[in-house]
């Protein structure tokens, strides 16, 4: 009853004050939003929400409007939890052109689109610190390919998508040096340093990845980025700031200018040049890896070569439109004909309309050029100014009737307006101060609406607290009416930055439950026990080894020496859903597996000294799953303990193998 | 996984039960592990001839051939050796599962089928299966074989037996 009265008082005061004043915790959720919520036991969630890990580099998938956690999917993190990175198959895919790289920063996603809407083929993830695009694939929610970016340095504004996912782009945050000449003075900035865009292909079918072209542009810092869609399809936007070129104290020394520039390009007409000969080949190297589902490993190949294409050059691919104060967001709504830039520092939120900008080009009505590209004139290609929207605009998604929804970093708030009339229509607080936000669908042709998710930056006394570091805050809200509604406070892992939401149904049905035994192509597969072996060939050691509930063949091992190199590859010959299976060999200090149903999996094991080694199941598979053990005996080196290895009764290999 | 069984009937010792779970609620739980509860009195333990059981599940009828389908003997050896042989052993011997010898004379055609193919079901309702898990304690995995590869298994089941 007090709550209650609480929550009428604070609704008449918000009725009388409609302003950004911060409603507090307890007043701000209304009294249905449980039964919102509120998934039974037992039944689904509606949509998916695939979420950035931020700083862990990993990808977190939760269901709404619960906000229960489903799965984190390994993509440029190692993954104690299934051996991602860890096991000899997986390996590769965190292979770069510097080695293997354990652990990156995952700041963005984007859903693979056909006609501009959502197919829930892939999920497209950016590596933010050593620059590289992964490729998820929905079916398995398996990472299946990574490729590294030539020329890149913190990659941002990235993976951003074509409506048809003809392309997935990445743009440098960090201009650098690109070519031969790397070790060069860093306050020779405005000479050596570049921006680059690279333009990836994705095969419609295979989903393959490749590095088409990349665009060079001015040293500068490129934020994120959108493509256009239905009239601009063609067409790709992105925020810049830094259009300073400092090279120091960027705090001070970037927030000089009062408007830095979003850049348009014709992808289009930059792809017909690359097509058509017109680019540079630069000699490069970057990593691209692949996960091949039959063989169930992936590969890692260095490529050797990209084409560039120079704006000074080709005169007509891109365009620089002025935008206030360090603009981040640059947000095209659905219909394709707004682009909505979010100048950080600046206190409204200008909308840029497209048709103006192809006539303004058209009309060559520049008001001059940024390092030889043409400037537009930001009054000629402005739609309007939505005015005092709030502190600190961001990101800017959509819903289907009109409407885009900005989070405000600074005055902590998510700010409903009207596209075309530029109208504040509502303002719901967040806990707290808002990054990235997420409406299903909302960045595409035709948005699912009814939720905003806000992932907050700051976290404080939402949960019970874990010392220093606190889970991050994700906020749900219910956008189906006129005024937002708060329903749901959930944690997330890691630091999510940007997100995206699919109705469930595009997914589920597709999921994979098992992988076919017979359709293991895995050079080390062991088809049924019968083919349980151990093979040694000089210091190397194969063990072919299946688990089935509740015994691993062989379960017995002699023979090995101190310093052989072995491996073991185990074979799951379930074919059940959800029965996976765990191998661990004590003091190994290459971690874990976790074998699917179907799956053969390589865990590599150099012992060091000589003794008796127990290994198990770890994941609890049946009533009989802590008799699920083996033994392997290693002896010192140059002994003469003969290979030998069985289930039941021991099999001795012959010693010439 | 869940299952809609919104009429379900079942023989269990000559007596006949009837199960009615709308949306498959709370009888027997289809947890992985635990052997499936069973109401007392109602486990048949004896695990003898079974001549008119044939199971739950589609298969009612299934024909046998003479001779043996050496094709389909092939194929269910293959099958055997990679979804099977783990824990099925081809002499009398009980391994993890019971041994394959006699399996034909102690199972109708039908009640094999259906076991292979329609396994949590069965574990779950049928007196014999739950017998058997009673003896084993490890629920035998649903190995996904289509109809096709259980025949096959059932024909190479036969060979084993010496049956023509």
């Amino acid at each position: 009853m007090k709550k209650f009265l609480l929550f009428s008082l604070s609704l008449g005061a918000v009725a009388l004050l409609p302003s950004c004043k911060m409603k507090t915790a307890e007043t701000a959720v209304s009294g249905d939003a449980a039964s919102k919520v509120y998934v039974a036991p037992g039944k689904y969630d509606e949509f998916y929400n695939f979420v950035s890990g931020g700083f862990n580099g990993q990808v977190s998938v939760y269901g709404l409007p619960s906000g229960r956690l489903l799965k984190i999917i390994p993509v440029f993190s190692v993954f104690p939890e299934n051996g991602y990175g860890y096991s000899e198959e997986t390996k590769a895919m965190l292979n770069t052109t510097a080695g293997l790289i354990p652990w990156d920063d995952q700041h963005h996603l984007t859903l693979s689109q056909t006609n501009g809407e959502q197919d829930g083929r892939w999920l497209f993830a950016n590596a933010n610190n050593t620059p590289r695009v992964a490729r998820i694939d929905l079916t398995t929610f398996k990472t299946v390919e990574i490729l590294q970016l030539p020329n890149s340095a913190g990659n941002h504004s990235s993976p951003y998508l074509t409506e048809n996912t003809e392309y997935v782009v990445a743009g440098t945050r960090f201009a650098v040096p690109i070519g031969e000449q790397q070790d060069v003075p860093i306050s020779s900035f405005k000479e050596n340093f570049k921006s680059t865009v690279s333009f990836i292909s994705v095969d419609k079918n295979s989903g393959r990845m490749n590095v088409a072209f990349q665009v060079v542009l001015p040293g500068m810092d490129l934020d994120l980025s959108r493509a256009g869609k239905g009239p601009s399809h063609g067409w790709f936007f992105f925020s810049t700031y830094n259009t300073e070129q400092a090279n120091t104290l960027l705090e001070v020394n970037a927030s000089e200018k009062d408007k830095d520039f979003i850049v348009a390009i014709n992808w289009q007409k930059a792809e017909a040049y690359a097509k058509a000969g017109k680019g540079k080949k630069m000699k490069v190297q970057y990593a691209h890896n692949v996960f091949h589902e039959e063989e169930q490993s992936a590969t890692s190949t260095t490529e050797t070569e990209v084409i560039v294409l120079d704006p000074n050059e080709l005169k007509d691919i891109v365009y620089m439109i002025p935008c206030p104060k360090s603009p981040h967001g640059c947000d095209v709504d659905p219909s394709g004909e707004y682009i909505v830039g979010s100048g950080k520092l600046a206190a409204l939120i200008p909308v840029f309309s497209y048709q103006k900008i192809i006539k303004a080009i058209d009309a060559k009505d520049f008001e001059g050029d940024y390092q030889g590209i043409p400037v537009l004139k930001y009054n000629t290609v402005l739609h309007g100014e939505v005015q005092k929207p709030g502190l600190g605009p961001l990101h800017t998604e959509f819903d289907a009737n009109g409407n885009a929804y900005t989070s405000m970093f600074l005055s902590s708030e998510i700010v409903k307006w009207n596209v075309k009339s530029l109208e504040v229509l509502d303002r719901a607080p967040t806990y707290y101060s808002i990054g990235h936000l997420c409406v299903p669908g909302g960045d595409t042709k035709k948005p699912w609406g009814k939720y905003v998710i806000a992932y907050n930056k700051i976290t404080k006394d939402r949960y019970l607290p874990t010392g220093p570091e606190l889970a991050q805050s994700a906020q749900l809200y219910d956008i189906s009416g006129e005024k937002m509604k708060l329903l749901l406070d959930f944690p997330t892992v890691g630091e999510p930055h940007y997100a995206q939401a699919i109705a469930a149904d595009m997914i589920k049905d597709k999921s994979v439950k098992i992988y076919d035994i017979n359709k293991n192509k895995h050079p080390y597969v062991a088809m049924g026990e019968k083919n349980a072996k151990v093979v040694r060939k000089g210091n190397r050691v194969d063990i072919y080894m299946t688990a089935i509930r509740s015994h691993l063949n062989p379960d017995n091992i002699e023979g090995v020496y101190v310093g052989d190199e072995v491996y073991f590859h185990v074979t799951n010959l379930e074919q059940d859903w959800d029965v996976p299976h765990g191998f661990a060999i004590k003091n190994n200090p290459n971690a874990e597996l976790l074998i699917m149903p179907g799956e053969t999996v390589t865990l590599k094991f150099v012992p060091e000294k000589a003794g008796i080694y127990p290994y198990y199941c770890t994941d609890f598979c049946s009533a009989l799953h802590q008799e699920m053990q083996g033994y392997l005996r290693v002896s010192p080196k140059g002994s003469n303990v003969p290979l030998k290895f069985g289930t039941g009764e021991m099999k001795a290999v012959a010693a010439n193998q | 996984m869940h299952y809609k069984h919104f009429f379900s009937i079942t023989f269990t010792a000559g007596i006949l039960f009837i199960y009615g779970c709308g949306g498959g609620s709370t009888q027997q739980a289809d947890t992985r592990e635990t052997p499936a509860a069973t109401p007392a009195g109602e486990t048949g333990t004896t695990a003898g001839t079974a001549d008119d059981k044939k199971g739950i599940g589609k298969f009612t009828d299934v024909p046998l051939t003479h001779p043996l389908d050496a094709k389909m003997v092939t194929a269910g050896e293959k099958t055997y050796d990679v979804k099977c042989g783990s824990c099925h052993k081809l002499s009398e011997e009980k391994l993890v599962g019971p041994g394959w010898k006699g399996v034909t004379d102690r199972r109708t055609p039908e009640w094999i089928m259906n076991f292979i193919t329609n396994v949590d079901e069965m574990l779950n309702k049928d007196a014999e299966a739950q017998a058997m898990l009673e003896i084993c304690m490890v629920r035998m995995p649903n190995q996904n074989l289509s109809d096709e590869e259980a025949r096959a298994v059932l024909e190479f089941m036969r060979k084993n037996d010496g049956k023509n």
